[in-house]
């Protein structure tokens, strides 16, 4: 009698997969070579890429870093790769770097820079993530003014009394407010502030230096170009143009006739110039209204255009965000009680922006961009400093590699940006 | 609301425009700076270097006149303008002169109102061909493909020039000079074309400039110079004559490195004494004082020294003086006398 036994006892181990089912012959089959058709475009598309870097990568590595002029990189490269090499003249943006990140700032100032930057990010961050303390906002409130000051230097005194005028704005609403009622409170948040400003600001800032001096070294205008113009002028661009494009938007759909008209006469008068002319009008034309000596600062003059350019377009995407939302979220909210602040700040704002962010971020991109057109008239950002740099006879004939140079530095910020975008609505996404 | 206060604003600034008018002299040394227009980037002409500082053909004339005015050729603010800024930023005051190889036409100096203090550098437009082209002559260039930079004079002489000789090309639009420096090396073109001084410029750079030659016909006049807005004829002159000093000097054989000493008392050659302000009192008729020519030509040096140290010979841009020789080795500077 033996001990046989005509069932299994024990499970047999997994076998591994055929080798064809597994690994990467099994992605390419898949993935590339799942039919004809698609096999002979993937070899079609691989053979493509391959002819590409052929040419640009060895053209990008066989290149010259320490040089002081393109004939002298050329004889670097022949030396090091053999005759009739080519390649890139990298050099250049070795020698120009702190010029195409700084443009002409003076050199023992340039740590402000490095400061306010740093000082960005961390107004930004409690803005970006909300797990940050919310006291950090008020960092963020006071970033602007304290940017300011580090940037252009002079008194402390003038932006203080900026901000003393935002300050005079909240106590004229909570006074006036409660004396004659909101409306007259929201006449007065706009008016006593600009009374304040045109009127009283610099005197007070002047008194205040001459009491208790306190300044650093002014920065002219004219010193500031490179990446670090772009970041000023886009991201002072991009942080005013949401606030008023949400206030454009609101005021498009107000049933007050005169808001209306003239929330959409803006948008529409905005969106119908191209963005070159604000600029040309910037740069040239204001210059004839201003009495002769008047220095209204061109960089200033060229946030204000960008800003109002931007906000327009803002305007348009936040109103199709409204748009969107279901009637019912306007009901909802009106049954409740809520009056039409409240109802805008709790339910119809925060659903309108989700629905806004990708559109919202294609306008942050596209004018972050759009700052390099600031070139045609003259400014100094990396683009304009590329045509100076090739006016240096040692580098003249560089084309590629400062062009190339430019646009990785604006590829690394825009490509953040919308990565950043993507993390939003992950995060926001309620449709599971 | 806003609108009217905008108005309102308008029509006070245009009346104090028509009151505040000082003169130019009189701003510039109250800003201590001289503003002055000066190109986004020439080779040889204005460029900053990797600290900023600014050097060039066209800038050595506004450090010549800083020097003159305030006494230091560095108190100059550098304001760089486009083709398409250039004018405006005079006309509305933002640079007191405009430094930026301008070409002096009867319509800019007239019809926009400018005055054009004298000529610099006498350019021309020419042709730069590859040597494997075989072609001589520019008449030989029947039916070539030609870059030429949109919305400049470079463009209707060209086009003047090819029908009054009766042959036929094909333009190659581009926007700017390395544009047409990339166009031209890929071979998008057979012909490169814009100012003599810019094709020599550019020849300097390639990989092979031996493969390329520039041809000997100049097809237009083009001389450029510095210019100041009308209505101001003291500040015109302060800068017709500071450049003109810095041509006398090279004349008279006054350099950055004798000057010092020929100034130090009156010499035997009485126009030196008169410019260097060692006799007469030249300078007081300006509103400067004796000795402002003597700063000018100290500053970067005499005519021919701007020359050769920025686009001359002994520079990379390597341009022989030709017509921009003094009228005395066949050129065509000729100053009048400083009397």
């Amino acid at each position: 009698m033996s001990d046989v036994s005509y069932v299994r006892t024990e499970m047999l181990p997994e076998k591994a997969p055929p080798v064809g089912q597994q690994g990467l012959i099994k992605w390419f089959r898949e993935n590339m070579f799942s039919s004809i058709p698609n096999s002979i475009l993937s070899i079609l598309a691989i053979w493509a890429i391959y002819a590409v870097l052929s040419h640009i990568l060895p053209w990008v590595f066989q290149s010259s870093w320490n040089a002081s002029s393109l004939t002298e990189c050329r004889a670097n490269i022949v030396a090091e790769y053999g005759e009739g090499a080519t390649g890139a003249c990298w050099a250049v943006v070795n020698e120009r770097f702190p010029q195409l990140i700084y443009g002409f700032y003076p050199q023992e100032l340039r740590w402000r820079l490095d400061l306010a930057f740093v000082g960005m990010l961390v107004a930004l961050a409690p803005v970006l993530f909300d797990k940050l303390p919310k006291k950090m906002l008020w960092f963020t409130a006071v970033y602007p003014f304290l940017a300011f000051w580090l940037l252009w230097g002079g008194s402390i005194w003038l932006p203080v009394s900026i901000i003393a005028g935002f300050v005079l704005g909240v106590v004229a609403f909570k006074v006036i407010g409660k004396m004659f009622g909101s409306l007259a409170g929201m006449v007065s948040v706009a008016f006593v502030p600009i009374i304040w400003w045109l009127l009283f600001a610099g005197g007070a800032a002047d008194i205040a230096q001459s009491i208790i001096p306190l300044s650093i070294q002014s920065v002219p205008s004219s010193q500031f170009g490179g990446l670090s113009l772009s970041i000023i002028i886009g991201v002072t661009g991009i942080a005013f143009s949401l606030p008023i494009g949400i206030v454009l938007a609101l005021g498009r759909q107000s049933d007050l006739m005169i808001v209306k008209v003239l929330c959409v006469g803006f948008i529409e008068f905005i969106r119908g110039v191209p963005l070159i002319t604000l600029l040309f009008v910037a740069s040239t034309l204001l210059n004839y209204f201003m009495p002769p000596g008047t220095n209204f600062d061109i960089i200033l003059r060229v946030i204000i255009m960008v800003t109002l350019f931007s906000a327009a377009y803002m305007a348009e995407v936040i109103r199709g965000g409204l748009a969107a939302l279901p009637k019912g979220q306007y009901e909802g909210a009106d049954s409740l009680g809520l009056d039409f602040w409240q109802a805008t700040r709790l339910v119809i704002m925060p659903q309108a922006l989700k629905i806004s962010i990708p559109n919202i971020v294609s306008s942050f991109i596209g004018l972050f961009k759009d700052t390099t057109l600031v070139s045609i008239i003259g400014l100094l950002d990396p683009l304009g400093l590329s045509t100076n740099i090739r006016a240096d006879q040692n580098w003249n004939g560089i084309i590629w590699e400062l062009y190339g140079f430019v646009a990785v530095m604006f590829f690394i910020f825009c490509f953040s940006m919308s990565r950043y975008s993507m993390y939003l609505e992950r995060k926001l996404q309620t449709g599971h | 609301m806003k609108k009217s206060v905008f108005i309102g604003t308008l029509a006070a600034v245009s009346v104090t425009a028509g009151m505040a008018a000082a003169s130019t002299l009189d701003d510039v040394k109250a800003a201590g700076e001289l503003k002055c227009g000066v190109s986004t980037g020439l080779v040889g002409f204005a460029a900053a270097d990797a600290n900023g500082v600014y050097h060039g053909f066209d800038v050595a004339v506004c450090r010549a006149v800083a020097a003159a005015v305030l006494g230091d050729g560095d108190k100059v603010k550098f304001v760089p303008t486009t083709g398409k800024t250039r004018f405006t930023a005079l006309a509305s005051g933002e640079v007191d002169m405009l430094a930026r190889n301008t070409t002096w036409t009867f319509s800019r100096d007239v019809d926009l109102k400018f005055e054009f203090i004298g000529v610099n550098y006498y350019d021309g437009q020419g042709f730069m061909v590859p040597k494997a082209l075989g072609v001589a002559s520019a008449k030989d260039l029947d039916g070539a493909t030609v870059c030429i930079q949109t919305g400049t004079t470079t463009e209707l002489n060209l086009a003047d020039y090819f029908r009054s000789n009766n042959i036929s090309y094909e333009p190659v639009p581009i926007e700017t000079n390395a544009e047409g420096q990339a166009q031209y090396l890929s071979g998008a073109c057979d012909v490169y074309t814009t100012d003599a001084s810019g094709l020599a410029a550019t020849r300097a750079t390639f990989e092979k400039p031996d493969d390329h030659v520039v041809l000997p016909e100049i097809i237009s006049k083009e001389p450029l110079g510095p210019l100041v807005r009308h209505g101001d004829n003291q500040w015109g002159d302060i800068i017709r004559w500071t450049l003109n000093a810095l041509i006398t000097a090279e004349e008279l054989g006054v350099t950055s490195a004798n000057i010092d000493k020929m100034s130090m008392e009156a010499g035997n050659n009485p126009e030196i004494n008169r410019l260097l302000g060692t006799e007469g009192d030249l300078g007081g008729m300006l509103g400067l004082d004796k000795e402002w020519a003597k700063r000018a030509v100290a500053q970067s040096g005499n005519y021919g020294e701007i020359f050769d140290s920025n686009i001359g010979e002994g520079s990379p841009v390597g341009i022989a003086r030709g017509l921009n020789a003094s009228w005395t080795d066949g050129g065509l500077l000729y100053t009048p006398p400083f009397r």
